[in-house]
């Protein structure tokens, strides 16, 4: 009997060993290394020095700017993307025939085969004079511009993280229970009343893993602002190329990089519990 | 031997649904598994690399089959490289930079996996200070002759009698105007800051580069483009914050959109002036009355190279005057070798987009070894792109 539980431990601590040092070699090691660095000081030729102050994080104000832009930017793309998601997975799950859910889903999924930088590349040309201005020209509407504007930067956002958005909020709503929408129309509700108390409520962990997921990631963009945007805004995210790139002032680059992580970790613990009360006390995990 | 036209297709609609649903009940061959995730391509590519397959044969020359270089937006023919390739077997791979500081960092990060690279002049002091530039064997450069060099360009590639980098081409610093769109003619930097606030509203750019962006903001005010100066910076950094809200973008590949008519004026190099005037005449190339950059840039090979001998052999061939004029041909910008210059066509020497007239060269200023590395131009930078 005890044998028998000793080997079942064996089992599980051989299972996670994998997981585990994959883990602690590319998360938990490097988060070490730029925690030493951000209490380091920037060499006279930039890099990185030893020594131990607190001097970087008291300098965070200087990108308080940073700071604010993907604060507003990270929630209002989230948003952005669940108003384009939500009716397309509540379309695959519960109104799209059976057959074509499955081609409609891997059409969803297919561009994520490409590289996100080669899609907003694309994205450049089509927004770009040679694009849709170009067209807009032959119908007398000239010299409009499109790209390097907020409208295209929001625009890149929801495209490239639209299937985050759509996947977690389909999976709830394909658990739904049928049974309770019939239920809820015997009772005499209406059809809204219905997608609000029954449909809508039971996919909202749905919705909140989606919300968190895209969100955490827009924390750290930097490509879209870039591309679409034309760089004129910063984000956090273009703060830290900026820091290690041009700037090379690692430790600072490395404080901005653990604060971000700190931020990224209380969204998600505000969206869980969030999500936890709004499922009725179920507990939720979101990743 | 096809039995039906369905043999040769990657996967037939209905082999893709049957495989859709096997994932999706959680179930997947191994076959499937490595083609999946890329392990087999992966595991292939690893056992080239470790030796355990052989790679074709190109061990006489040992230059391996493939280096990579890193150097800046258009700046070469890419018909060069092929070439390169079709004599030796070596494929050059092409790594873009957008400003100095970024080669630096990947540099000093280490890995780079460079095998040449082309740092700009007042760099170049700073590369031997950190001990991350090898200083050149010149026996195996024999196509580089020094004596056909216009020192006047090239002195900062050798240290101490030490040669550590050899030219590739010099060049100003000015801008591009698309006229069709900005009719008023223009010749100062302050005429471009002042109409990129009144006509040039949101269609301007500026490079994502302190060197030049802050440099060329120095200049409206007439101070020297290299300043560390704090009150003039200062001013600098006013009149960058005033501007700001009315730029097209911050980004040194500008040519993009100056060719589809996004932008209407940027800042440019002579090489993309050049360029950008040859394909689409309405662009003027503009040098500012009141100075700003003069620069060459240079062929380096970086300590850490993983591909010395290849990345020798490819700055043999670009110092080759036949290749090199290939290359001035396709790139645009002046060259600094005399053998080079006596090939190139009267119409190439006679653009004073190349060479300009001598009232305007002489205000210009080389880069400063100091602005280089300076937190005080770095942070400006950065608050001006964060405003």
């Amino acid at each position: 009997m005890r044998g028998n539980l000793v080997r079942k431990n064996l089992l599980t601590a051989l299972l996670l060993a994998p997981a585990t040092l994959w883990l602690v070699v590319f998360l938990v090691l490097p988060f070490i290394a730029i925690a030493i660095f951000s209490v380091g000081e920037r060499a006279p030729e930039g890099g990185y020095q030893a020594a131990l102050t607190f001097a970087q994080y008291a300098n965070l104000p200087a990108r308080a700017t940073a700071f604010w832009n993907t604060m507003v930017l990270a929630p209002v793309g989230a948003f952005a993307c669940l108003l384009v998601a939500y009716p397309v997975a509540y379309y695959l799950a519960l109104r799209a025939p059976q057959r074509w859910r499955l081609i409609l889903l891997a059409l969803i999924v297919i561009p994520f085969w490409t590289s996100l930088l080669m899609r907003t590349y694309a994205w450049m040309y089509i927004l770009g004079g040679r694009g849709i201005p170009a067209l807009l020209a032959y119908v007398g509407i000239e010299d409009l511009r499109l790209i390097n504007t907020p409208g295209a930067v929001l625009l890149g956002i929801v495209y490239g993280y639209l299937p985050l958005m759509i996947l977690p909020i389909y999976v709830s709503l394909e658990r739904l229970d049928r049974r309770l929408l019939e239920a809820s129309a015997d009772l005499g509700a209406t059809p809204l009343f219905t997608f609000l108390g029954v449909t809508l409520r039971l996919s909202l962990p749905g919705v909140m893993t989606g919300f968190s997921l895209v969100m955490i990631l827009l924390l750290g963009e930097y490509l879209i602002p870039t591309l679409l945007g034309g760089g004129k805004v910063f984000f956090i995210g273009n703060a830290l190329v900026d820091l290690f790139l041009q700037s090379r002032n690692w430790p600072f680059g490395s404080a901005i990089a653990i604060t971000l992580v700190l931020v990224s970790v209380a969204v998600l613990i505000v969206a869980n519990r969030i999500s936890t009360r709004l499922s009725g006390a179920r507990r939720v995990d979101l990743i | 031997m096809s039995k039906s036209y369905r043999d040769g297709l990657p996967i037939s609609p209905e082999k893709f649904v049957d495989q859709l649903m096997r994932l999706k009940r959680g179930s997947i061959s191994r076959r499937d598994f490595l083609g999946l995730t890329g392990l087999g391509v992966a595991t292939a590519v690893m056992a080239r690399e470790l030796g355990i397959m052989p790679t074709p044969a190109l061990a006489a020359e040992n230059l391996g089959d493939r280096m990579s270089i890193a150097t800046w937006p258009n700046y070469h023919d890419p018909q060069t490289f092929e070439n390169f390739k079709a004599e030796t077997g070596v494929a050059v791979e092409v790594n873009v930079f957008g400003s100095n500081e970024e080669m630096l960092a990947k540099l000093q990060a280490g890995g780079s996996g460079w095998s040449l690279f082309v740092p700009t002049n007042y760099t170049i002091s700073t590369y031997k200070k950190l001990g991350i530039i090898e200083p050149l064997d010149m026996a195996k450069l024999g196509n580089f002759d020094g004596s056909q060099e216009d020192a006047r360009f090239t002195a900062e590639g050798t240290i101490d009698g030490t040669i550590y980098a050899v030219p590739k081409n010099w060049g100003t610093t000015g801008f591009a105007v698309n006229t069709k769109k900005l009719a008023k003619p223009m010749s100062s930097w302050k005429e471009f800051w002042d109409t990129a606030m009144a006509e040039g509203d949101g269609r301007t750019m500026v490079h994502d580069y302190q060197l030049t962006t802050i440099g060329n903001a120095l200049k409206y005010y007439g101070y020297s483009f290299n300043s560390l100066k704090q009150d003039e910076l200062a001013k600098a950094e006013e009149l960058l914050l005033k501007v700001k809200p009315h730029l097209f973008a911050v980004s040194s590949d500008y040519q993009p959109s100056m060719r589809s008519g996004d932008a209407w004026m940027t800042m440019c190099w002579t090489n993309d002036g050049a360029q950008l005037h040859r394909d689409i005449a309405e662009i003027a190339y503009v040098l500012g009355k009141e100075g700003g950059e003069i620069w060459t840039d240079f062929y380096a090979i970086p300590k850490d190279a993983p591909n010395k001998p290849a990345g020798y052999a490819l700055l043999n061939y670009l110092m080759n005057p036949k290749v090199a004029v290939k290359e001035h041909l396709a790139n645009g910008a002046p060259s600094t070798d005399a053998r080079v210059n006596a090939l190139l066509p009267k119409e190439v020497l006679d653009n004073p987009i190349l060479y300009p007239a001598a009232d305007l060269l002489k205000p210009l200023e080389f880069g400063a070894a100091a602005t280089l590395t300076d937190p005080g131009r770095a942070e400006l930078m950065a608050r001006f792109k964060s405003a």
